[in-house]
């Protein structure tokens, strides 16, 4: 049992880096990368949980990190837009958000990626409806979510044309 | 929008748990999956003087077989772990069906089953589920242990029997029988349900199959979501279908007599007026899917 306390010290991984910091009790997981990070990619947006913005994965499992406290990540591995991207250039599916022009103002982008991501891994080819139904939990206020579903079906369609190549 | 300054502490068994709680009931909170209690802590709604992280405590995963052919599933399972369960698939289907309509994947990652249940939104799928289910919800305290029948295990508005100083542990889930039904209406995919029933027609009703009679025989189980300060059992349409057939007929029958024991709040997505109807045409359908599964047969 740790004792009650409003500031801890915390271990954790982020895009594969450990970290140990000490936080306040009531820092969220979003502020702690941002601020304490400098791991500013992962966007705030309502802080309850409901746009979407700031989802990152936690052990590979997409997280919205407005509503975890950094503290409780003790042990877990955290990964953020800046993790999922390559050293150079893009990855498949942010160059598959460039070519369909699935941004507009780009607040909502990382989550978008950060949620595609975990739906390309646990269904390498969704239909359309069902990547309509996963980023339903991600809010695009320039609402274009038609190219984004694009660019989603467009990454799909690069794996396999890549796959048979 | 940032909670208010707590102190945290990570329990690392239930005994620490329950002793944590025990400092200041009421005032000391339980954090589990946290998706409806950190909204809450950010809007400043609750200013817990600590909070008990109990994500660790193990006794509290984990979906078992009991020896009757129900489930006890632990509180911290998560709703995505609920959805994709093949016990619960396989035992519980109405309860799988629930967890998948339960918020977004992100949502559904972190979140709990005792938590949603210990929340008590009356639009929540999973307690709406567990009414239906018959389902009994264990806790313990300083007192010891104890376990309340869904049923009873609702008070209204995020009100539940569990006390201040108690804890969620289990949920028990009878064997489900094979007619079931789960709807709702909500304004997009993962949002909170405008309104929504859960149906459980029990075998040895008219349309089940053959099987030797036993307790709940021909009972029906209609429970609406959204429509009222908690799961609200629509006990004007059960009367009606108790040991009667199920038919397209008689489940519209059913489905109108249902509007009066729902009492559905009005607000910007919807009036009072509009839920209700809503409840009378979800309770009809909930019915059919039922008795279309009864009637085919292996679900």
């Amino acid at each position: 049992m740790t004792a009650p306390s409003e500031r801890l010290t915390v271990c954790l991984t982020v895009n594969r880096r450990p970290v140990e910091q000490v936080v306040e009790a009531r820092r969220s997981l979003a502020d702690f990368l941002r601020d304490d990070l400098g791991l500013t990619g992962t966007h705030v947006g309502c802080e309850h949980g409901v746009c979407g913005a700031c989802t990152v994965l936690v052990d590979g499992r997409s997280a919205r990190s407005c509503l975890l406290f950094a503290a409780q990540l003790e042990g877990r591995a955290v990964t953020t837009i800046e993790g999922l991207t390559p050293a150079e250039g893009l990855s498949p599916l942010q160059e598959s958000f460039r070519v369909c022009h699935a941004m507009q103002c780009g607040f909502c982008t990382p989550g978008m990626i950060v949620t595609a991501t975990e739906l390309l891994a646990q269904e390498p080819a969704p239909s359309t409806e069902t990547i309509r139904e996963a980023i339903s939990g991600n809010l695009c206020m320039c609402t274009g979510y038609v190219n984004i579903v694009h660019a989603v079906e467009q990454a799909v369609a690069a794996r396999v044309a890549g796959a048979r190549a | 929008m940032k909670p208010a300054p707590f102190r945290y502490a990570r329990a690392g068994s239930l005994a620490e748990a329950i002793a944590l709680l025990a400092g200041a009931p009421g005032e000391n909170k339980l954090l589990a999956g946290g998706q409806s209690l950190v909204p809450m802590l950010n809007m400043r709604l609750a200013r817990p003087a600590v909070l008990v992280d109990v994500n660790g405590l193990r006794e509290l995963i984990g979906i078992t077989h009991t020896p009757e052919g129900g489930l006890r599933i632990g509180a911290l399972t998560r709703h995505a772990e609920l959805a994709a369960s093949s016990a619960v698939i396989e035992r519980a289907p109405l309860l799988a069906e629930a967890a998948r309509h339960v918020g977004h994947a992100a949502i559904r990652n972190q979140g709990t089953l005792g938590g949603s249940v210990a929340h008590a939104d009356p639009a929540a799928e999973l307690p709406a589920a567990l009414v239906a289910l018959d389902a009994r919800i264990r806790m313990t305290g300083p007192r010891g242990a104890r376990e309340v029948a869904a049923d009873a295990f609702f008070r209204g508005l995020l009100a539940t029997a569990l006390e201040p100083d108690e804890i969620l542990t289990e949920i028990d889930i009878p064997a489900q029988p094979p007619g079931w039904g789960f709807v709702e209406i909500a304004r997009r995919p993962g949002d909170f349900a405008l309104a929504g029933v859960a149906a459980v027609v029990h075998v040895g009703h008219p349309l089940a199959p053959p099987s030797p009679p036993r307790a709940g025989e021909g009972e029906v189980r209609l429970v609406g979501f959204g429509v009222g300060d908690r799961p609200v059992r629509l006990t004007s349409a059960e009367r009606l279908l108790t040991g009667a057939p199920l038919d397209a007929e008689s489940a519209a029958r059913a489905g109108a007599a249902a509007g009066p024991d729902c009492d559905p709040p009005s607000d910007v997505h919807g009036s009072a007026e509009y839920r209700r109807h809503l409840a009378t045409v979800l309770a009809e359908r909930a019915l059919l899917q039922a008795g279309a599964r009864v009637a085919g047969g292996p679900r």
